[in-house]
């Protein structure tokens, strides 16, 4: 197990490797010139450019620049954020408990309901919910991120106004700004933080921000764990250990808590991977369409504004987080299931 | 006819399969009908500007939405854009798109994939970790990089989503070749002294493309939906070319109307987005329904 996880560390850093060079190639599309631009502010800095290419060694081959490149990232230094006017490194700290947040909130959802609603499919093969679910999944994958949550948002805040977009509402956040004394921020999760400084009414309201994009992940991101739940059921409930427990006198719900569906949820473990991935993509839209200043956000916002640096960093991040989650579900996998040896 | 050749029975019986499904029955018409669409697309909405069809025409700038009246069937949008002409080449835009990525992806990935299974070893090895770097960033999040790189516009989008997108066909490509590499045919082929190109080509590809095939089918909604997304976000063609995901831009600031009437420019959202969800919704269905009935496990029940 250990030379395995050792192993799986080590192809790790590889794929990390592979990752970062493919976002160094994309870097240096651009020509030279372009890239000395980022220096330049006024017209007359223009003539400067050529020293500015000397300077920086914009000319140099590929593998230099990159190993320069690979030195600064591995120090910690991803580059300067136009679209948050401060370091990239120092700017994620701002983005990423809005993501997190939306993520930890969404995930249950996900998963309960996409167990639950897989579960009863599968059990009931053929049934109206069967054919409800199948419809559903099928317009969860069909439906685009950002237009169904336009959707949600043109009924539930155009016309009944119950949940509108932002993370908070103009006087919480005023609230904060006016007594930053009475709110400190411990994790920067408006929700929790709003229950640690005792301030119901602020963790209320960020909860009331989030129910639409949690929302619109549930039913984007869902479909894929309820297929994978519905038809590992159907097979585990045609095998011979439930028809011998049905035999037995063993109650159907029994059967379908303890036996079946602990069994259909191993291959359900296996996607794990899947749902990080479109979680991500998924709350590039979502908080871009709900104007929730998060990663997604500020990927997209710098896609638009040509921030280079800023999709790098989020790349590689994004890189890691997803490896990361792939060897965790690998060696959990191997210790909910003992017959998957690791080797 | 007593006398039919395996693979004419095989094919006739895999139209039976896929033919008795409901829901590749209502994917087909769907596709027949944005297929037709296309077509037609000169005669139902005849261009203003003949050098550029994909152009919208626009009668003034006013960026109030219309509603739909008898010059404009289905209202104009924000920059009075007609809302019927861009759904009516918007079909076009949409098909370039998800043909143009997918065969390009399947062009690159298939490749790739059959000498990665093929060959094995460190060709393999190389091959499967290159793709294994491609695999750890989010589709969405890449695709949209490689945008940002290579600048702007419709045509780069298509590049970028392709450049993402052939990364599933290689495992799945290889995957159906690691079953068959190793049988007897194909060694028969190699001890009469056949080229690998050629065992490749005749023998091998023939038999292992269809899962490819199957998964190509369901992913086209896919690519369809990511180049809406990128439009949107205006990383696309240029203000006015016909693209759904454009018009849906151009909607995003009248998804609420006045107090009185919250939904007074339904129509503005409803007409690209209905477009965009049956589009994706006529390739996921009959991906769906390849799938099943290619399905060794389900064919012969």
């Amino acid at each position: 197990m250990r030379t395995y996880i050792l192993r799986r560390l080590f192809f790790l850093t590889f794929v990390l490797l592979g990752v970062s060079v493919i976002m160094f190639s994309l870097l240096m599309t651009f020509s030279p010139e372009r890239r000395a631009m980022v220096y330049v502010t006024t017209p007359q800095q223009a003539k400067d450019i050529p020293s500015l290419i000397k300077r920086y060694g914009f000319d140099q081959p590929f593998y230099k620049q990159y190993g320069r490149w690979a030195k600064e990232v591995a120090s910690g230094n991803f580059g300067y954020s136009l679209v948050a006017s401060r370091p990239v490194s120092e700017a994620f700290w701002i983005y990423f408990p809005v993501s997190l947040e939306l993520a930890l909130y969404a995930a249950p959802c996900i998963i309960i309901f996409g167990i639950w609603m897989g579960t009863r499919a599968g059990r009931h093969r053929n049934s109206g919910f069967d054919h409800f679910s199948r419809v559903f999944s099928i317009i969860g994958w069909s439906l685009p991120t950002f237009l169904f949550a336009l959707v949600l948002l043109m009924v539930f805040y155009g016309y009944t106004n119950w949940f509108p977009p932002g993370i908070l509402s103009d006087e919480s956040s005023l609230y904060i700004i006016e007594h930053p004394e009475k709110f400190v921020r411990y994790t920067g999760l408006y929700s929790i933080d709003g229950i640690l400084n005792g301030n119901l009414s602020i963790a209320l309201d960020s909860l009331r921000h989030l129910v639409l994009p949690v929302i619109t992940l549930t039913v984007v991101v869902c479909a894929i764990l309820m297929r994978v739940m519905r038809s590992g059921m159907i097979e585990e409930m045609s095998k011979d250990y439930v028809t011998t427990a049905r035999a037995k006198g063993v109650d159907e719900n029994t059967i379908l808590i303890k036996h079946a569906r602990r069994n259909a949820l191993i291959p359900v473990i296996t996607v794990a991977g899947t749902l990080v991935a479109l979680l991500m993509e998924g709350s590039v839209a979502v908080e871009i369409i709900f104007n929730r200043q998060g990663i997604g956000w500020w990927l997209a916002t710098s896609a638009i504004q040509l921030d280079m640096p800023v999709l790098m960093a989020i790349c590689l991040f994004m890189g890691v987080v997803f490896v990361s989650v792939n060897l965790i579900v690998d060696i959990l996998y191997a210790v909910i299931d003992p017959r998957i040896r690791l080797d | 006819m007593a006398t039919q050749h395996p693979a004419l029975k095989e094919f006739k019986y895999t139209l039976h399969r896929i033919f008795k499904n409901p829901t590749a029955i209502l994917g087909f018409t769907l596709l027949l009908f944005f297929i037709t669409v296309a077509v037609m697309a000169p005669y139902l909405a005849p261009p203003k500007y003949e050098h550029n069809p994909y152009k919208v025409p626009h009668t003034g700038f006013s960026s109030i939405p219309q509603p739909p009246s008898a010059e404009h069937p289905f209202g104009t949008t924000s920059g009075q854009y007609d809302i019927y002409y861009a759904a009516v080449w918007g079909t076009r835009t949409s098909f370039k798109i998800g043909l143009f990525v997918v065969s390009i992806a399947l062009l690159i990935g298939v490749t790739l994939g059959t000498i990665a299974g093929y060959y094995g070893g460190l060709v393999d090895e190389a091959i499967m970790r290159c793709v294994d770097a491609f695999y750890a960033i989010p589709f969405l999040v890449l695709a949209m990089t490689i945008v940002v790189a290579f600048g702007r516009g419709l045509d780069v989008i298509m590049i970028a989503i392709a450049s993402v997108a052939w990364r599933n066909y290689v495992r799945v490509m290889r995957a159906s070749i690691l079953t068959i590499r190793d049988l007897d045919y194909v060694n028969a082929a190699k001890l009469m002294g056949v080229s690998d190109f050629r065992i490749m080509i005749r023998h091998i590809l023939p038999n292992s493309i269809f899962p490819v095939m199957v998964v190509a089918s369901m992913e086209i909604g896919a690519y369809v939906l990511i180049a809406a997304f990128l439009a949107f976000l205006g990383l696309g063609a240029p203000r006015g070319y016909a693209d759904w995901g454009q018009m849906i831009a151009l909607a995003r600031n009248y998804i609420v109307g006045p107090p009185d009437d919250p939904f007074l420019y339904w129509y503005t959202i409803a007409i690209p987005g209905g477009c965009i969800v049956l589009f994706v919704l006529a390739w996921n269905l009959i991906g769906d329904a390849l799938r099943d009935a290619f399905d060794p496990k389900l064919r012969r029940e």
